[in-house]
């Protein structure tokens, strides 16, 4: 396969960045997209040319650290990850646009890098459940109702890759939070603080600068763990509480 | 922004009930407008009832359309880089769309007051302290006509979206079901509204309703 | 040119024709005084860790927020212990490359964790598990901490359900767990296919906590690329600001390693993209002792490489194997044929024919060589990649025609879409194709029983630590290992370090401080002023397959001697040869893939030594010569049952070989078997 890339190349975060068009051939649909972007790195290589950086670690799916916009949607035309994305999705002779994540909450580090820090201070705002090692009870002493924990499992499994921020057209982070509003709030051990913790994550997101969502839908389509729809309502729902409760 | 939204819904669903009065002919339709007015009477003044509306309904547009706007200026200042290229895969129209919708209805509603309350605007010329009549003859105009349809179109698709929004930011979508409902609900009430009110001019533009 | 290891060093090979169990590695390195591990107390195994835990001295809570602590990595280990540490009032700093803490590659475990609740009364107990531990690594693990990690095991399963992990659970609500790897009691607890994601959420979740809380400093996208040792002690560290390229110091009372393992050598395995040994070769450059390099594991099920482009492995669940048959063609000429095509009498399912009793359950090590032996007699499948086609088939027909495709949707349907994913091939119609990857190192730097290394106040927990798991890992216990270092044994052994702590702050300008910082400048100008010719990817590629093809699988003095050869002119070639481009003071991949690599080649280089040293076969060591008649692993109890530590003696000279002896009390050593 032959392909035509145009690729948004910054070289930092104060530079001005531009799309740039390049050729990659002998691309085979064996590749995944990143090992595609690989040996168009080994190319600009030879070349003399810095190659493209861009963030990818487990390569399995799983770690959230990948994650472009190809051809206008959030880790390309599959439901997965941009690291599961394989070539075999694409045609020969296709022009394929790859530009970073845009959310001015994730500025951009370099070319299609981005820095999704305003995640972890959103978890840092009460993203957790407040238990010191070695205080826990005996596992057995609280059951979870079957139900309640895949609830739970379902919301847990987002892996943090910012692709619902990316393609809401609000720039907003409800899906992400939401999700973890859901895990937490469905689960006994997560009641105590459950106001609190909507309260805080939501002013943390909007102090963030994400935008406020409109329940638009597209991140819910983006996303590649397929968090569902629910979560935001859940979000919505214990926000009114915590603020009926005096928030 | 739900709130308000809904007791917009809550309004144009009784207005557009009472628009359709009009079918029974203009003294039906006056004794309604004359009844609003004087509802309540005498434990509240003449057009008590409808001040009270319009106190709310004002407080509610200011509020919408202040958190549209700053809901509008948030998103804005949340991308400040566009994308090159951006697909939309699972939106609606309407739902990309509520905020020029919304202004589309504000402006809509300013000519619409100007039109029938406040400045009694008759395009034909005739007389403006008939309801019924100022009614048919602003309908008898085409292009007034048109102007109608395309606001309620709009309306149309803001509620459409406005529906199950509004479920949504109150929390009441916590399973598939309840969106499906939410969003059957946004589209039943989307085409009664918007098709409720479109009734009459048409009608009148047809000539069925007349003098 | 400045801090280029001296390659010119070429020791002479061992001329002494080595006996049964002789040395193949003399020439190769020194001997040196045994070590021992002397924190762990005597006395019944079973007491130990109560002791140990009671001896350990006190730190004032006052005090505590005097004391830093820098802990490199952020996964189960790390981030575990970043929180509790930071809960306990201590000052910690805490450093990832990734740019969140999340993203540790322990969040790529699936299988699950283990720990001896013995809630199925099924007769497990703490000395079952650490019995089948034990049994496990093959009889080269320390009885000790091994003991220690079964009994906190179950207390990790109790903090991790209070963090809010959502543990598979039966109607009834209470936990779920399977039993897996081979055991005969069910023990482990899972979180349906990712069980290490939920349970580095939880972690991370408690590390962020403390972060909001003030207790710990979190710095992401940092890389650790020296270790400063001052007046004996390990004082701090010099990391590189990877999106500024500031080479920062960070100076603090105690620095802990927590930087995961090594697999990458291989340059394809199952680890991310960015798992390194830079954190601990650093240290081991530094004094730290490392503990058996070559005890690599290599797992059986993964999909195979299709092309040169291949950038890394992917697991798939050993649990397939429970209903999928293992096979290849009987003859050469069927291997490119479709399999659905080659009639069952011309179809060899060589587990089941050499091991009758376990079939295709055989344990890891065992089913990675069957495969491997019978690619190399060139009846593998699948695309053929630098001529040779590696992969066997895994076959689901028989269990669809058994349980129907519904059955094994609902099994293993997440799987199968994921293989479907990779290969654009469809599972439940052409049989899978697998081939063993590089997976875990159970090699490490060597601690003791505090998870001290060799160098005072350098602690070291996790996969990057070598103390549990012995020669092999079973599934399920990394987690476990991770998890019980973190939570709760360094918190515990660190305090009794501590409480001779705040040391004397060291200056910046300290001698240890200024030559640490030039030594990573240095190696930061010379890779980019090099300016040769390849990139860094193709040395390591090239590496990857040394070390796979002569320190892979199976080994042989020969292949080990040769593949030194070979890194070493690989080695010396990429020191002038390769090309980086891009600058020092900006995100440069390149160039933090450069360092990465130029350690994974002293690494190799030690991997050889230490697998050429060990002429015998213990869990995922199989030495060619030392097999029994009919070519299974034989263990040499007599010579070998010790923990090879390793010196590292400066550029040029050759290693320094520790022995530590393992000494079993509670166990008595077998050889196992799978007939
Ligand atoms: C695909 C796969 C499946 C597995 N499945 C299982 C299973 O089912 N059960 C089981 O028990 N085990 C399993 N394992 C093994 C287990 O996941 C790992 O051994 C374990 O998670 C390692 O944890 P760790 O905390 O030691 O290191 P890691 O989680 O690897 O973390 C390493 C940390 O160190 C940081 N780091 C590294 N180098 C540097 C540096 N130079 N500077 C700064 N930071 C650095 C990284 O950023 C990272 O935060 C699996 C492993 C893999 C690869
Ligand atoms: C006057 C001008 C108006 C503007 C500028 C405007 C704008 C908006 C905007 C931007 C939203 C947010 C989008 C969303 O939540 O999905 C919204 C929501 C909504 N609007 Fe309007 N609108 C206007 C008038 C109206 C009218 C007249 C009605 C009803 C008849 C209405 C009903 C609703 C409803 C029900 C919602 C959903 C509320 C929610 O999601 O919480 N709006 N509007
Ligand atoms: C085709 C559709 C419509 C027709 C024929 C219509 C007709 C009228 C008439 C005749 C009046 C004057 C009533 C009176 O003073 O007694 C009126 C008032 C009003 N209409 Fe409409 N209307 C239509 C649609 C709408 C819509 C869509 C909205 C809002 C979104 C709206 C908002 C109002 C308001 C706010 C008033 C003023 C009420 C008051 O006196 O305070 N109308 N309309
Ligand atoms: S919700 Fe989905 S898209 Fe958003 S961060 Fe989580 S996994 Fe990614
Ligand atoms: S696309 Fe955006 S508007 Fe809400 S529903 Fe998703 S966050
Ligand atoms: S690189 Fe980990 S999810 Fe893509």
């Amino acid at each position: 396969m032959k392909l035509t890339l145009k690729i948004w190349r910054q070289p930092d975060a104060a530079s001005k960045g531009a799309m740039h068009t390049y050729e990659v051939d002998e691309v085979t649909g064996d590749m995944s997209f990143l090992e595609m972007l690989d040996v168009l790195n080994e190319q600009l290589n030879v070349k003399g040319e810095d190659p493209v950086a861009f963030d990818s670690d487990c390569r399995e799916g799983i770690c959230g650290t990948c994650g472009l916009m190809i051809n206008g949607q959030a880790h390309g035309p599959e439901v997965t990850t941009t690291c599961q994305l394989h070539m075999r999705s694409f045609n020969d002779g296709d022009e394929i646009v790859i530009e970073p994540w845009r959310s001015d909450a994730f500025p951009v580090i370099k070319d299609l890098v981005v820095d999704r820090g305003a995640f972890d201070r959103i978890i840092q705002a009460g993203g957790f459940i407040s238990v010191n090692t070695g205080s826990a009870p005996e596992a057995h002493s609280v059951p979870v109702p079957r139900e309640d924990a895949t609830r739970a499992f379902d919301a847990a499994t987002c892996i943090g890759c910012g692709a619902c921020v990316a393609a809401c057209p609000n720039g907003s982070a409800v899906l992400f939070m939401g999700a973890k509003i859901t895990h937490l709030g469905e689960l006994p051990q997560g009641q105590p603080e459950r106001d609190d913790r909507v309260v805080s994550m939501v002013a943390q997101h909007d102090h963030e600068g994400f935008g406020g969502c409109t329940n638009i839908g597209e991140c819910v389509a983006a996303c590649p763990k397929e968090i569902p729809f629910d979560v935001i309502s859940r979000l919505n729902w214990d926000l009114h509480q915590a603020m009926r409760h005096g928030h | 922004m739900a709130a308000s939204g809904l007791l917009f819904i809550a309004f144009v669903l009784m207005h557009m009930y009472g628009n359709l009065k009009a079918f029974g002919g203009h003294d039906t339709y006056n004794a309604y407008a004359e009844h609003l007015r004087t509802f309540g009477e005498p434990i509240l003044p003449r057009e008590g009832l409808l001040w009270i509306l319009r106190v709310a309904l004002i407080a509610a547009l200011v509020l919408h359309v202040y958190s549209a706007f700053a809901l509008w200026h948030r998103s804005a200042k949340a991308r400040t880089t566009k994308y090159v290229m951006k697909k939309n895969l699972a939106s609606s129209l309407s739902s990309r769309t509520m905020r020029w919708g919304g202004v589309t209805i504000l402006l809509f509603v300013v000519w619409h007051l100007i039109n029938f309350t406040i400045g009694k605007v008759n395009v034909s010329g005739g007389s403006t302290n008939d309801p019924y009549n100022l009614l048919v003859d602003s309908f008898n105009s085409w292009w007034l006509t048109v102007i109608y349809l395309v606001a309620m179109l709009a309306l149309g698709m803001h509620l459409q979206h406005g529906v199950w929004s509004a479920a949504q930011t109150l929390g009441l979508t916590n399973n598939a079901r309840a969106r499906r409902n939410a969003k059957s609900l946004g589209w039943i009430l989307a085409v009664v509204i918007a098709g409720g009110f479109s009734l009459v001019p048409i009608f009148v533009l047809a000539g069925v309703i007349s003098k | 040119m400045t801090d280029m290891p001296d390659t010119t060093l070429t020791p002479e090979p061992s001329h002494d024709a080595p006996g049964a169990h002789g040395d193949d590695a003399v020439g190769y390195y020194r001997p040196g005084d045994p070590v021992a591990d002397a924190k762990a107390p005597d006395g019944p195994v079973a007491d130990r860790w109560n002791t140990r835990k009671f001896e350990a001295r006190l730190v004032n809570p006052s005090n505590r927020r005097k004391l830093d602590v820098i802990i490199i990595g952020t996964g189960l280990a790390g981030g575990a212990a970043a929180a509790t540490l930071g809960e306990a009032g201590y000052n910690v700093k805490s450093f990832c490359y990734q740019d969140s803490p999340r993203r540790a590659h322990s969040i790529a475990a699936q299988g699950g964790i283990n720990a001896a609740k013995n809630y199925k009364e099924d007769g497990d107990s703490v000395y079952r598990l650490f019995y089948d531990t034990v049994k496990g690594g093959d009889y080269r693990s320390r009885e000790s901490n091994v003991y220690r990690l079964s009994e906190v095991s179950a207390n990790i399963i109790d903090q991790c359900v209070a963090q809010g992990v959502p543990f598979a659970r039966e109607y009834g609500g209470l936990l779920d767990n399977r039993s897996f790897g081979g055991v005969q009691v069910s023990r482990t607890f899972y979180a349906r296919g990712q069980t290490g994601q939920q349970l580095l959420i939880g972690a991370y979740q408690a590390m962020e906590r403390q972060v909001a809380a003030g207790t710990v400093e979190q710095y992401t996208r940092h890389e650790m690329l020296e270790l400063i040792v001052a007046d004996g002690r390990a004082r701090g560290i010099i990391a590189r600001d990877m999106v500024t390229g500031e080479i920062q110091t960070h100076l603090a009372d105690v620095v802990v390693l927590a930087s995961g393992g090594y697999g990458n050598v291989f340059y394809l395995s199952t680890n991310a993209m960015g798992s390194n040994v830079t954190a601990s070769w650093r240290a081991h450059r530094k004094g730290a002792y490392f503990a058996n390099p070559c005890y690599t594991q290599i797992h059986p099920t993964c999909i195979p490489v299709s092309g040169a482009h291949q950038s890394k492995l992917t697991l798939m669940s050993e649990s397939l194997r429970n209903d999928g048959r293992i096979w290849v063609p009987k003859n050469k000429a069927d291997c490119d044929k479709d399999p659905r095509t080659i009639p069952e009498e011309d179809r060899d399912y060589y587990l089941e024919r050499i091991y009758p009793s376990f079939g295709n359950l055989v344990p890891r090590d065992i089913a990675s060589r069957g495969a491997k032996n019978v690619c190399d007699e060139g009846r593998g499948v699948g695309p053929e990649v630098d001529g040779v086609r590696r992969g066997v088939y895994l076959d689901f027909k028989d269990s669809i025609g058994r349980l129907g495709e519904d059955a094994v949707r609902e099994k293993y349907g997440n799987l199968f879409d994921m293989y479907l994913r990779i290969t654009g091939e469809n599972p439940y119609e052409v049989p899978m194709r697998i081939y063993p990857a590089v997976h875990y190192t159970m090699g490490g730097l060597w601690v003791d029983y505090d998870l001290q290394s060799s160098i005072p106040g350098l602690f070291v927990a996790g996969e990057a630590n070598f103390s549990d798991h012995g020669a092999n890992r079973l599934g399920a216990s990394a987690l476990m290992q991770g998890l019980a270092d973190g939570y709760f044994v360094l918190p515990q052994t660190i305090r009794d370090y501590l409480a001779d702590g705040p040391f004397e702050k060291i200056a910046e300008d300290h001698p240890s401080v200024v030559e640490a910082k030039k030594s990573v400048e240095d190696r930061v100008a010379h890779f980019l002023s090099t300016n040769g010719t390849r990139s860094v990817d193709s040395y390591h590629r090239e590496l990857g397959n040394i070390m796979w093809e002569y320190c892979g699988m199976e080994r042989t003095a020969d292949g080990l001697k040769k593949a030194i050869d070979l890194i070493r002119s690989l080695r010396e070639d990429f020191w002038r040869n390769v090309k980086v481009l891009g600058t020092a003071d900006s995100l440069n991949q390149s160039l933090e893939k450069a360092g990465r690599v130029a350690d994974f080649f002293e690494l190799g280089e030690l991997m050889c030594i230490d697998a050429l040293n060990r002429r015998e076969s213990c869990g995922g060591h199989f030495r060619a010569e030392s097999q029994t008649e009919d070519g299974e692993a034989l263990r040499h109890d007599d010579h070998f049952a010790y923990v090879a530590a390793w010196e590292f003696a400066g550029d040029g000279e050759l290693p320094v070989l520790h022995k530590e002896d393992l000494v079993y009390t509670a166990i008595e050593m077998k050889q196992r078997s799978y007939k």
